[in-house]
């Protein structure tokens, strides 16, 4: 971090992507799979926000509930009613899971648009172990669920007969490139924020004319990106739910 | 190992992403692992089930207030239907005992009309017969005067004044 300070006081040569940095938290050496590191900082933390918002906060059980057990309720009845209404009532005994995915990225961007903060889904390591997560879950549960019978998802058969092995194949690439897009979907848009954001920042250390406009740029992209964070996170539960229905109901 | 580790975080650090830096990539994915095997406990084996009986709680209560808010509207709906009756029939009672009032007042005016009515006929009848014997006296007081002046004047005329007849005719005279 030093570096970066020094060689943003010699002009404009700012490193946005430094904030994207894995350290190792104490001692010197490599990241070792189990060094504790930032990534393991921020994700605890999230995890302590989480608790603090569902399991602290709805600690009195209120009938009348306060602001934090209303927070509380609130996600869990939005992510609810988005997976009752997505996947249908046999999907609902899947919610702990996709609410699970949910609060985690929604906490890791937002705790991620603090100042200094690490943000963990920014990394595409982080999403892609989220999407793949989903893509084998939902492909498993769509065979255990219908047995051969899911591979009707790929086989479009209110299509004329002709075009259906062309569709098949387009069926089932657009199937395999879902982990992708669900991945890159997230880390990218949190990703490009967040580095835009830097490079607004180091250019309000450029002059005094550029500095209104670059703190200006950073206030309207910080809007921005806390608007990104709670739709990102709302994206990436949707189209789980999404892909949860084509595993429990694959006729189309 | 580990100073490859190192040589290529600093490598990616220096040039490039370091979300392409693949030499951080389990740490990153044991550490995701742990967090959502943590948060997937702590979900379903506390938060989770706590708000949903939260949740459950308000409908019931919800629903036991509506119930009981339609009771009690029933029951005021029930109070007022007997006010309204109570009222009818205490108007009701009130006219029956006016009318019986009325009637007592009428049957008692009656009686007493009927009683005045007699006592006056028979103090009417009691002066009728008072004044038929005053009449009754006066033509028998008549009737001695005029045979007394009668025989009187027969004998001033120098008759000798026979008392049956002059009774006789003074009898005759006095029905004519």
């Amino acid at each position: 971090m030093a570096e970066t300070t020094q060689s943003a006081e010699g002009g404009l040569s700012f490193h946005p992507l430094d904030q994207f940095e894995v350290y190792r938290l104490f001692g010197e050496g490599p990241v070792h799979w189990y060094t504790i590191t930032n990534v393991t900082l921020w994700m605890a933390i999230a995890v302590l926000c989480i608790v603090l918002l569902l399991v602290m906060g709805t600690r009195k059980r209120a009938v009348v509930p306060n602001r934090t057990q209303s927070i509380a309720e609130t996600l869990y009845g939005f992510i609810y009613t988005m997976v009752e209404d997505v996947t249908g009532k046999d999907g609902v005994k899947y919610f702990p899971y996709i609410f699970t995915l949910f609060i985690f990225i929604l906490m890791s961007n937002f705790l991620g648009l603090l100042p200094m903060a690490f943000t963990t889904t920014s990394h595409i390591a982080v999403t892609a172990v989220l999407a793949l997560a989903v893509f084998i879950a939902v492909t498993v549960i769509g065979f255990v669920k219908n047995g051969v019978s899911f591979l009707g998802l790929f086989w479009v058969s209110s299509a004329p007969l002709a075009l259906r092995p062309i569709l098949a194949v387009i069926e089932g690439i657009s199937y395999f490139v879902r982990p992708v897009s669900h991945s890159i979907r997230l880390a990218g848009n949190v990703m490009a924020g967040h580095a835009v954001l830097k490079v607004f920042a180091g250019f309000a250390q450029v002059g005094l004319l550029i500095a209104p406009f670059a703190i200006f740029g950073v206030i309207a992209i910080y809007a921005l990106e806390v608007l990104v964070a709670a739709i990102q996170a709302y994206v990436f539960t949707i189209l789980t739910c999404v892909y949860l229905k084509d595993a429990l109901h694959p006729s189309h | 190992m580990a100073d490859t580790a190192v040589e290529t975080g600093a490598e990616a650090s220096g040039a490039g992403m370091p979300q392409l830096d693949l030499s951080t990539f389990p740490n990153q994915i044991f550490w995701l692992v742990v967090t959502l095997v943590v948060i997937y406990l702590i979900l379903s084996r506390v938060a989770l089930p706590r708000i949903g009986a939260v949740l459950a709680e308000r409908q019931g209560t919800i629903t036991n207030d509506i119930a009981a808010a339609e009771e009690l509207k029933a029951r005021a709906k029930e109070a007022e239907a007997a006010y309204d009756k109570a009222l009818v029939d205490a108007r009701a009672e009130a006219g029956k005992i006016v009318d019986e009032a009325k009637a007592e007042m009428q049957a008692e005016l009656d009686a007493q009309m009927q009683k005045a009515e007699a006592e006056i006929a028979a103090q009417t009848a009691e002066s009728q017969a008072a004044i038929a014997e005053i009449e009754a006296g006066a033509s028998e007081a008549i009737k001695a005067v005029a045979k007394d002046t009668a025989k009187e004047i027969v004998a001033a005329l120098g008759g000798k004044a026979d008392a049956r007849s002059v009774t006789a005719a003074v009898n005759a005279r006095m029905k004519g």
